[in-house]
């Protein structure tokens, strides 16, 4: 029989590493450390079509994460998709007023994000702000299709 | 004719007898866990014996699941240049099943035969009857610390299962095939959710611990006393463990994954 010390140094090893590598999948794996912590303040942008963003998608500005979609919901008296979007704190009162977003797709396959243009104003964006230059997400099927009603166009005129 | 319906017969209630053996059991397993409380120390034991000596081989399995996965996933993704998708693929495997499916498979063969083996021998040396002699409850002595350091020992176990895999698809996909290291772990963690994906893990190895070491446990004190029928049940444990862990995953994976 091994001493009882030991054993119990070794089960103290055991539940550390276990705990251990509970931490790590927590923290390093998972997107406990993307959470955001509610602070930060609030713009929305209009859209005629959102498909294919989500909640919590990335917000971005020249390639950096500068925030993320906090909120989508549809406003039945305009019928366009009204986006909110949660900016991080240390960019308040930095974006231009005339800030244009435009919902973009990482890679060809890859999930959507909004992009943010900065504009040249001198008044900025504050919580509840709304930008006005908006460019919708780019949906594959429409266009293909204005690509070959154009074709079929072309091969009518000839 | 009547003699195979009545054979039928037997077998079915011997199978439900030893249904409502093993539960009844499991209630006194359970009824017998307060009292470990100022015993620690019997729980301590048996931790050792089922976690810390099962630790090498989750460690190594651990390792190479990770790395077959973190190749055959850049096999696969760079067909579609999305290579960089390699550490959601990963760690959403390991975290969702493989981590509590194989510790689970690993822990029943490791673990739970060993446990089956130990006590079917107590019981075959007639160790039990003699503790019942001196009134102190088997049960309460033996079987309970061994259920509950089972019951520890799965969570942990599959956490350090996960956690190693996801280092060796890292050493695979990172370090030899050459995948960005910022992207495997910035698209690993925008794509695993702590509640969804690693909350449902930790539960699914809990049920785990319980069913394994249940099974082992139900297998040795019900083992017919001779040597036959301790290697009978030792392999009954690993058997129906297995398929109890493999049958169990499709249902919880579909309770919560499934919408």
């Amino acid at each position: 029989m091994m001493n009882s010390r030991l054993v119990e140094i070794w089960v103290g090893i055991f539940v550390a590493a276990g705990l251990a590598a509970l931490f790590m999948l927590a923290m390093q794996v998972s997107n406990l450390s993307t959470y955001s912590n509610d602070e930060g303040y609030e713009i929305s942008a209009r859209f005629q079509d959102t498909s294919g963003l989500k909640v919590r998608s990335p917000v971005t500005m020249a390639g950096v994460t500068i925030g993320r979609v906090k909120n989508i919901h549809f406003d039945e008296q305009t019928f366009e998709a009204v986006v909110t979007l949660r900016i991080e704190d240390q960019y308040r009162e930095v974006l231009p007023k005339d800030t244009s977003a435009s919902i973009y797709t990482a890679g060809l396959l890859g999930e959507k994000y909004v992009g943010l243009e900065p504009g040249g104003a001198m008044k900025v964006l504050g919580q509840g702000d709304e930008i006005r230059l908006t460019q919708d997400s780019l949906v594959l099927e429409k266009l293909i299709g204005q690509f070959i009603s154009r074709f079929m166009d072309d091969s009518g005129d000839n | 004719m009547l003699s195979s319906l009545q054979r039928l017969g037997h077998n079915a209630l011997g199978f439900f007898q030893r249904l409502g053996r093993a539960h009844l059991l499991l209630l006194r397993i359970l009824e017998g866990q307060p009292a470990l409380v100022p015993k620690f120390s019997l729980v301590i034991q048996q931790l050792y014996s089922v976690g810390v000596l099962s630790l090498l081989i989750i460690l190594v399995s651990g390792t190479f699941v990770g790395m077959v996965l973190g190749l055959q996933g850049y096999n696969t993704l760079v067909d579609f240049g999305a290579e960089e998708s390699l550490g959601v693929i990963v760690a959403l495997t390991l975290v969702r099943e493989l981590g509590p499916v194989v510790t689970a498979l690993l822990f029943a063969g490791r673990a739970g035969s060993a446990l089956t083996a130990e006590i079917g021998l107590m019981k075959t040396t007639e160790q039990l009857s003699a503790m019942e002699m001196m009134a102190v409850d088997p049960i309460r002595r033996v079987l309970a610390p061994r259920f509950l350091a089972g019951f520890l020992s799965m969570p942990l176990l599959a956490a350090i299962f996960s956690a190693v895999g996801v280092l060796g698809g890292y050493f695979v996909g990172v370090g030899l095939l050459g995948v960005d290291q910022g992207a495997y772990w910035s698209q690993m963690q925008a794509n695993v959710d702590l509640y969804d994906d690693i909350y449902n893990g930790v539960i699914k190895s809990l049920v785990f611990g319980i069913v394994v070491t249940w099974i082992a446990v139900f297998e040795g004190y019900d083992a017919v006393p001779t040597s036959e029928g301790i290697s009978r049940s030792t392999t009954r444990t690993v058997v129906h463990a297995s398929l109890a862990v493999l049958g169990l995953d499709f249902v919880l994976t579909a309770l919560m994954f499934g919408e």
